[in-house]
């Protein structure tokens, strides 16, 4: 067991470019009950901006306070920066940068005064690395003064990521930090987050929006603590094993109904605007959609062939996950 | 959809807490069996507009009625005739499925015995006969949800407010959470949802979008992508929200 050990550690080390390694990463809650993350791994390269999408309770918050030295994994092992989670815990927690998806900072302080206190116990000061923060940091100077604990919700998230900048970290954990927040101002955090990748800081992000995972350049898909698939998100998209469909018409409740339960079909989920559709006989619907077409009583139909979403490929692995 | 049954007028509904306007004098109508979406950036005023239509704030100027009752003089009859369930408050964990059913139902003012034969109904529907005394916090997230929104619509409400019903839930479940909302409004119960996902706006037969405390735009998916000549529904919300004046919080 220690040979291995050994073994795997030294792996790690010999490639510099992998900044975080999770080999067979588990966790369990409640003596085992509740599962986690069963037995994760993958790696993440410097300077990368990876995305860890997966619903609540997929295992994000779990993974990032194992790999940020606040929780211990029952089985596996993780280096961030070159350090052992277990062993060096000391240097991760100066090297990295952690926004936890749940406000953590001190809520009787100023806006002016948490930034200070983040700053200066990591031993530097605001001026130092003042540049990180800048983009940010000037629309919250209107309200330097105002305890954190009065910010609205936007307002908080903007400094909770300067505290976790101040002291410009190797490794970056968000998790979740678009969570709840509106689309405008979730493009708004992702333009910030291509800024801070521009500088070189690795950058782990977690987020329960599937269209948030084409702004990663890789991410891992995950449900109920596993991964499904690892990949950028054309590459996932690109092993969608089957031809989707869009279809529409008047009546698209009834046109759902109708068509979960067509011989033909083998899947059918919504989309907004559209159903996305599956067939069980690929070489029949490539020969023609018409005979298709004349088998739902609906007006208005209108189909067509899409290239996947994230989602759609998310759905699909669920599913054959046995769901 | 039944345009002549009108579940919520607001007229110039407004709120301001001191000198900041949060509502500024929204005016619609919203329809019996309508699915209503009811969007807007944070900070536009979604929960303050839906907080006094709820009968939990009052209004500081402007009319509105909700299921039939007025906000000013009945907002104890309005907490009683409509549902409510957003993802933060829903269901105590510690209780079994039937205590939770049992205890909302006592809640909205059910008998006993119509209670008995709602909870035991309730139970059969969602397929959860085997699980009547399980405790909620150890039921998977799609259950809680499904148990949730039938919780909410256990008297019957005319209308039930969602509010972000399906914030952080898997892609599955929260179509399946829609088919819910579907049922509903195919017997007749108004639905006033919230939402961030885009491709949920399409399923609503309306939308009015929120800016800046005032209601921007108002109508069907398709109109509304029309009028901003717009691919898709979050492109009309960016179009809005981007002449935010009021910054974001």
């Amino acid at each position: 067991m220690g040979d291995i050990k050994w073994a795997c550690t030294e792996r790690l080390n010999s490639d510099p470019m992998v900044d975080v390694s999770v080999q067979n990463i588990s966790k369990t809650y409640d003596e085992g009950t509740v599962k986690a993350l069963s037995g994760i791994s993958f790696e993440v390269e410097k300077g990368e901006l990876f995305g860890i999408v997966g619903p609540d309770g997929a295992g994000k918050t779990t993974l990032f306070r194992i790999l940020v030295t606040l929780l211990l994994a029952d089985a596996g092992e993780a280096m961030v920066n070159g350090s052992d989670v277990v062993k060096d815990y000391k240097e991760i927690r100066s090297k990295v940068g952690y926004m936890p998806g749940k406000f953590s900072l001190y809520q009787d302080l100023s806006v002016e005064e948490n930034l200070k206190f983040f700053a200066s116990i990591f031993g530097t000061t605001v001026e130092e690395n003042y540049h990180l923060v800048k983009d940010i940091y000037v629309q919250l100077e209107p309200f330097k003064r105002r305890r954190a604990g009065a910010l609205s919700g936007g307002m908080k998230q903007k400094l909770a990521l300067c505290c976790a900048l101040i002291h410009r970290p190797e490794v970056l954990f968000l998790d979740e930090p678009t969570t709840g927040v509106d689309t405008v101002s979730r493009k708004e955090f992702w333009e910030m987050l291509k800024r801070l990748k521009s500088e070189g800081i690795t950058i782990l992000v977690s987020t329960p929006y599937m269209d948030e995972a084409t702004l990663c350049e890789r991410i891992a898909l995950v449900q109920e603590g596993q991964i499904m698939s690892i990949d950028t998100p054309d590459g996932i998209i690109a092993r969608y094993p089957d031809q989707l469909f869009a279809i529409k018409s008047d009546n698209m409740s009834g046109l759902l109904r109708d068509l979960r339960a067509h011989p033909e079909v083998a899947s059918a989920f919504s989309f907004g605007e559209y159903h996305h559709i599956t067939f069980t006989d690929k070489q029949k619907i490539a020969e023609g959609a018409s005979s298709f077409l004349a088998t739902l009583s609906h007006h208005n139909l209108e189909m067509h062939t899409i290239t996947p979403t994230v989602e759609d490929c998310f759905i699909q692995l669920m599913s054959h996950d046995g769901r | 959809m039944d345009a002549k049954n009108i579940v919520i007028s607001a007229q110039d509904l407004t709120k301001q807490f001191g000198d900041f306007t949060a509502v500024d004098q929204i005016t619609f109508e919203v329809y019996g069996g309508e699915i209503f979406g009811f969007l807007g950036a944070n900070g536009a005023g979604k929960t303050t507009a839906m907080r006094m239509l709820c009968g939990l704030s009052k209004p500081s100027g402007g009319k509105a009625s909700v299921a039939g009752f007025d906000i000013y003089r009945e907002p104890e009859q309005i907490k009683r005739n409509i549902g409510y369930m957003s993802q933060k408050f829903s269901l105590y964990e510690d209780l079994t499925i039937k205590e939770n059913i049992q205890f909302f139902g006592g809640i909205y003012g059910l008998s006993d015995r119509v209670l008995k034969e709602k909870s035991t109904d309730l139970i059969q529907q969602l397929g959860l006969a085997e699980h009547a005394h399980t405790l909620v916090g150890s039921l998977p997230l799609g259950w809680k949800q499904k148990l949730a929104f039938s919780v909410a619509i256990i008297h019957q409400p005319s209308i039930v407010f969602l509010d972000e019903p399906t914030g952080g839930v898997d892609p599955i479940t929260r179509r399946q959470f829609w088919d819910l909302i579907y049922e509903a409004a195919d017997q007749g119960i108004t639905i006033f949802v919230t939402t961030h996902y885009m491709d949920e706006a399409e399923y609503c037969n309306r939308i009015s979008m929120m800016v800046d405390g005032k209601i921007a735009a108002l109508d069907s998916p398709t109109a509304l992508k029309q009028e901003f000549a717009a691919e898709t529904m979050d492109d009309v919300f960016f179009q809005l929200a981007r002449q935010a004046k009021r910054k974001s919080d």
